[in-house]
């Protein structure tokens, strides 16, 4: 299981990439490979104003359905277009392809709460 | 192979579509004899509907091969966890079978309907005195409804206290539809943390006068009793909350604990789950609701009431929060919970309750040890176990398609969310020993193929008509329709 240093993670499993003012968010690989395939994803529309540790889509695979937390707060610039159609990204390439929404963020300070991928690492074996 | 599970010839069956041939008929009519009257056109449609076109022995025989590749609680153990999937006593479906009940018109003018305004009032009384409420509804059409109903009666009674509030409190152990049902009634969900049990420390940290209600599950998903509830509904009640709880375990508790007695103001009950009535695909269901008597004056109307001998109904409730289903409920499924809480009375009811704690601890203790139980605390009418011990890469998924094999409904698997890999079993009271110990050497048989032959597990189902069906590839490509 990979867990890129360059990002920064949450306790409800997203990732953040962090450039410039823009902050791209997506799931790690420990939560889809938890989740299992995925079937089905919804992201919010391009302007919807995010706020920190609120919902914002919603993850569903053959076992679960699991809302998605805003690590940051800001307002969607872009979503990933492809996932509708092709939700197997996110099990296939979770930091890559399977990224969901990209955000400027109003408050980029907020980045510096997160985790780590070592802080991350020790934190999800906690979790087994 | 130990089980019920055995191979044998099943018939396939086509779409009812594709039997059909042009000019089939099921039945012959008289010659005519009167004119023709035709329909005006503005009622008729352009198009003729493509219907089928079978003859009476087509079609009785499509749906009776259909219905045998069904398996129901009537074909064999379903212990789905949660669901309480009991047997439904055959005495229910014969009351609800009786003419005056089944085929009275729902706008009967009362004092021709008093019959079954009788047991609706009666079956009022009999829910709130199991479960301790002074006042019941019977209207909501199934669990969920009834959580809308009760977080609607909550809502009503925090708007008439002049605010509304705006946060629900749910336990990480609470029944999936309950974030839903608070965010339906214009709540924000917060979650609470618990390790098993839910704290009241936790519950404080969490409470502030802006809090609505917490929703509880009791027992909880984990099948485990919430034993710090009289001192958490103390403190929701400190600040001017309610306490909401969702009542579909109480399959555990009838005749030995009283969710009323524990400080509860409003509670959902599942005629389905905990009365025996039909359940699934088959329902209707039914989840009436119970409050408090401060509450009473919120409940959906009319409320059936008895003025000496005299049933009626009561349209008079100006603060109630107003009909939330047509006429009176699911009043079929009304009739045979009825029946079975008289057959059963007081004493067997409390019998079933012991008996359905006992099987589902039977169950426990037979494959505790083989299989990983993530919390250990004492199982009330449901056991969680994880699939951590399976070895040879088998997940619970692999397990739940083995016992299908082996002639077993799977249990409920992966729920709740706070147990990796769950495999929830209930077995409820209906089973014997022997049904159990012969479910419990499948399960440790299948334990036994993960570490020496887990292809049997990967490969699984072999024994069913279809082999293990692609649900990613269905979940993701559906094909919801029929095409010539």
């Amino acid at each position: 299981m990979e867990f890129p240093e360059e990002l920064k993670y949450t306790e409800e499993h997203e990732w953040v990439l962090v450039e410039d003012d823009v902050a791209t968010i997506g799931i790690s690989d420990f939560a889809q490979d938890a989740l299992g395939d995925v079937v089905f994803v919804e992201l919010p529309e391009v302007g919807t104003v995010l706020d920190a540790g609120k919902t914002f889509g919603v993850v569903e695979s053959v076992k679960a359905v699991s809302d998605i937390y805003a690590p940051i707060s800001g307002e969607v610039i872009e979503i990933n277009e492809e996932l509708p159609d092709t939700p197997e990204l996110i099990n296939t390439s979770p930091y890559e392809d399977g990224w969901m929404v990209k955000i400027r963020m109003s408050n980029p300070a907020e980045a510096e709460d997160l985790m780590d991928a070592e802080a991350y690492q020790e934190f999800i074996e906690g979790e087994e | 192979m130990k089980g019920p599970g055995r191979s044998g010839l099943t018939l396939d069956e086509k779409l009812i579509f594709e039997h059909s041939d042009p000019g089939r008929r099921g039945y012959s009519l008289p010659p005519l004899d009167v004119p023709v009257a035709s329909l005006p056109p503005e009622l008729t449609r352009e198009e003729v509907a493509d219907f089928p076109e079978l003859s009476e022995v087509d079609v009785v025989r499509h749906f009776t091969r259909l219905s045998a590749w069904n398996y129901g609680v009537d074909s064999g153990f379903y212990p789905l966890g949660s669901c309480t999937m009991k047997y439904n006593p055959k005495v229910n479906e014969s009351a609800a079978r009786l003419p005056g009940f089944s085929e009275i018109h729902p706008l009967c003018p009362e004092n021709l309907a008093q019959g079954s305004l009788e047991l609706m009032f009666r079956l009022q009384e009999a829910l709130g005195e199991i479960a301790g409420f002074p006042a019941v509804t019977l209207q909501p059409a199934a669990g969920a409804h009834g959580e809308l109903t009760g977080m609607l009666i909550i809502r009503a009674h925090h708007e008439a206290h002049g605010n509304p509030r705006r946060k629900v409190l749910i336990p990480d152990t609470a029944h999936g539809t309950n974030p839903a049902t608070a965010a339906l009634c214009g709540y924000d969900v917060v979650p609470v943390s618990s390790d098993g049990i839910l704290t009241a420390a936790a519950v404080a940290e969490r409470m502030d006068e802006d809090v609505a209600a917490l929703m509880v599950t009791n027992p909880n998903t984990l099948g485990l009793f919430e034993s710090e509830i009289r001192k958490i509904c103390d403190i929701v009640h400190e600040r001017g909350g309610l306490v909401y709880c969702d009542g579909a375990n109480l399959n555990a508790l009838l005749g030995i604990a009283r969710p009323g007695d524990m400080g509860i103001d409003v509670m959902h009950f599942n005629l389905h789950k905990t009365f025996s009535t039909p359940h699934g695909g088959g329902g209707p269901g039914s989840g009436p609701v119970g409050v408090t008597g401060e509450l009473a004056r919120y409940l959906p109307r009319p409320v059936v009431v008895r003025e000496k001998d005299v049933y009626r109904l009561d349209y008079d409730r100006p603060a109630s929060i107003g009909r939330l289903r047509s006429f009176h409920g699911n009043f079929g499924i009304l009739v045979r919970a009825w029946a079975y809480i008289r057959t059963l009375g007081g004493e067997g009811l409390r019998l079933a309750s012991e008996m359905a704690v006992l099987n589902a601890n039977y169950i426990r203790s037979r494959l505790e040890g083989t299989y990983h139980l993530p919390y250990e605390k004492r199982s009330l009418h449901e056991v969680v176990f994880s699939d951590r011990d399976l070895e040879g890469d088998c997940h619970t998924l692999d397990l739940a398609k083995r016992l299908i094999d082996f002639g077993y409904h799977p249990p409920t698997v992966y729920f709740p969310l706070v147990v990796k890999g769950a495999i929830m079993i209930e077995p409820t009271e209906t089973e014997s020993k022997e049904t159990l110990d012969e479910f419990c050497e499948a399960m440790l048989t299948i334990a036994d193929e993960s570490r020496n032959d887990p292809d049997r597990l990967k490969n699984a189902p072999v024994r069913t008509r279809l082999r293990r069906l692609d649900e990613t590839g269905a979940a993701r490509n559906p094909r919801l329709k029929w095409e010539r």
